[in-house]
């Protein structure tokens, strides 16, 4: 259990996925003008990353890695597919993507609305691929952990991305220099705020 | 792909007016960084080194233009419903080629990029111009775009691995650029370039100077 807290703590604020690796800079970028509209896409993220990390751990441990498919019978022993990984990873989370949102319409059409169009962009945010990169390269030792990675990493996404909202929405009042307005002050804003959680860097857990 | 450019020809020549814009506007006033916004992720967190920014831009460059290429010749058979998985699927084969080969020939860094290598797929500048270009367009230019778009992105890239190895280690490509007196007299690397947030910083500088000289770029909001 200890082990599990320690991951979860381990990827919001030492590997935070925005501060520490840049990923999922695009829509941190994109969508972060307002807070109400951070917080729905920093959930969905906390949401898809906690499904498809777990998921595409068993892929990579039962389909994907040298042997992996040896639970088929032992002449599939050295069969090594870990050449298809980054296809495999994309089409699973463009399908769960999918899935997920079908399933979140029927089920809970106030959240369908409220989350509704960052959905489809997920897709395509690298801070979940990213995620389940990150998974393969750290070799967790079963699923527990790596769905632990999972959640942490996005609840690292959800504080960045809201965080930086709040700012820009407070900036709005400020005499920035014309040139740098809008996305430069971003930028340098995201470093400062890089520079504050690299504090976290000397934890060892 | 030849039948095309021969159709290409007889109407207009091949590095006409318009194509060349689309060459050259992603350089400067439609870069896909600085103007577009789009795939910040790997300039940041790629761009320590200039060797390891170099074989970045030269991998993006090479999947951006084929996979405009091809989806542009694909554009009439792929039902829209599910273009985006077209996309990606597209996107990710030509990365494992690319993978495959840095795998193969510069394997040291390779390691280096570790998980970016793979995140070109899901780098949006791709997506992006596969959505608003490649879709509707002839492949030349499509292919065009997607060279421009790509050599706009390798610019930036360079520019910012450029000013951290030269601050951040006093190299570039791994040889000693500072001169030894300097640091007979005191100079030190500043190391603190190497670490993330310095990339965030040098691309809100160069954003910054960049807007200050085209100022009809300068958002008003």
């Amino acid at each position: 259990m200890q082990e599990l807290i320690n991951i979860f703590v381990k990827s919001v604020f030492i590997d935070n996925m925005v501060f520490a690796y840049f990923l999922g800079m695009c829509s941190y970028l994109a969508v972060s003008r307002t807070v109400n509209t951070s917080v729905g896409l920093g959930a969905a993220v906390i949401f898809v990353l906690g499904i498809t990390v777990p998921l595409n751990y068993l892929l990579e441990n039962f389909v994907l890695g040298r042997g992996a498919l040896s639970w088929l019978g032992p002449q599939f022993a050295g069969v090594d597919l870990s050449f298809l990984t980054f296809i495999m990873f994309i089409a699973t989370i463009a399908a769960m993507v999918q899935l997920v949102e079908m399933i979140i319409e029927k089920a809970s059409p106030t959240l369908h609305s409220s989350l509704g169009i960052f959905l489809p962009l997920i897709a395509v945010n690298c801070a979940i691929l990213g995620g389940s990169l990150f998974m393969q390269e750290r070799n967790f030792a079963n699923l527990a952990e790596a769905t632990s990675f999972g959640l942490g990493s996005g609840t690292g996404f959800f504080l960045a991305i809201v965080g930086i909202a709040a700012i820009r929405e407070k900036i709005r009042y400020s005499n920035v220099p014309a040139p740098l307005r809008g996305l430069g002050i971003t930028f340098i804003l995201t470093g400062l705020m890089g520079i504050a959680f690299m504090s976290f860097m000397g934890i060892e857990l | 792909m030849s039948e095309t450019t021969n159709s290409k020809t007889q109407k207009e020549p091949l590095f006409s007016k318009k194509n060349q814009k689309l060459l050259s506007n992603p350089l400067n006033k439609d870069n896909p960084i600085t103007v577009q916004v789009l795939g910040i992720c790997s300039v940041l967190a790629i761009t320590v080194q200039m060797k390891t920014s170099l074989v970045m831009a030269i991998s993006v460059v090479a999947v951006m233009g084929s996979a405009n290429l091809i989806i542009s010749l694909l554009r009439k058979g792929i039902p829209p419903r599910i273009r985006i998985i077209v996309q990606l699927t597209v996107i990710a084969a030509l990365v494992i080629l690319v993978d495959q080969i840095l795998k193969a020939f510069v394997y040291d860094v390779s390691r280096q990029l570790s998980v970016f290598v793979g995140l070109i797929i899901t780098n949006c500048i791709i997506m992006g111009r596969l959505e608003a270009f490649a879709l509707n367009n002839k492949p030349w230019p499509s292919f065009l775009d997607g060279i421009g778009n790509a050599a706009g992105y390798a610019w930036v890239l360079l520019a910012v691995g450029f000013f951290r190895e030269l601050l951040g280690s006093g190299t570039l490509f791994g040889y000693q650029m500072i001169p030894n007196v300097f640091y007979e007299f005191g100079y030190e690397n500043n190391g603190f370039m190497i670490l993330p947030p310095m990339a965030l910083i040098t691309v809100g500088v160069i954003i910054w100077v960049h807007r200050s000289r085209e100022r009809d770029l300068v958002d008003i909001s």
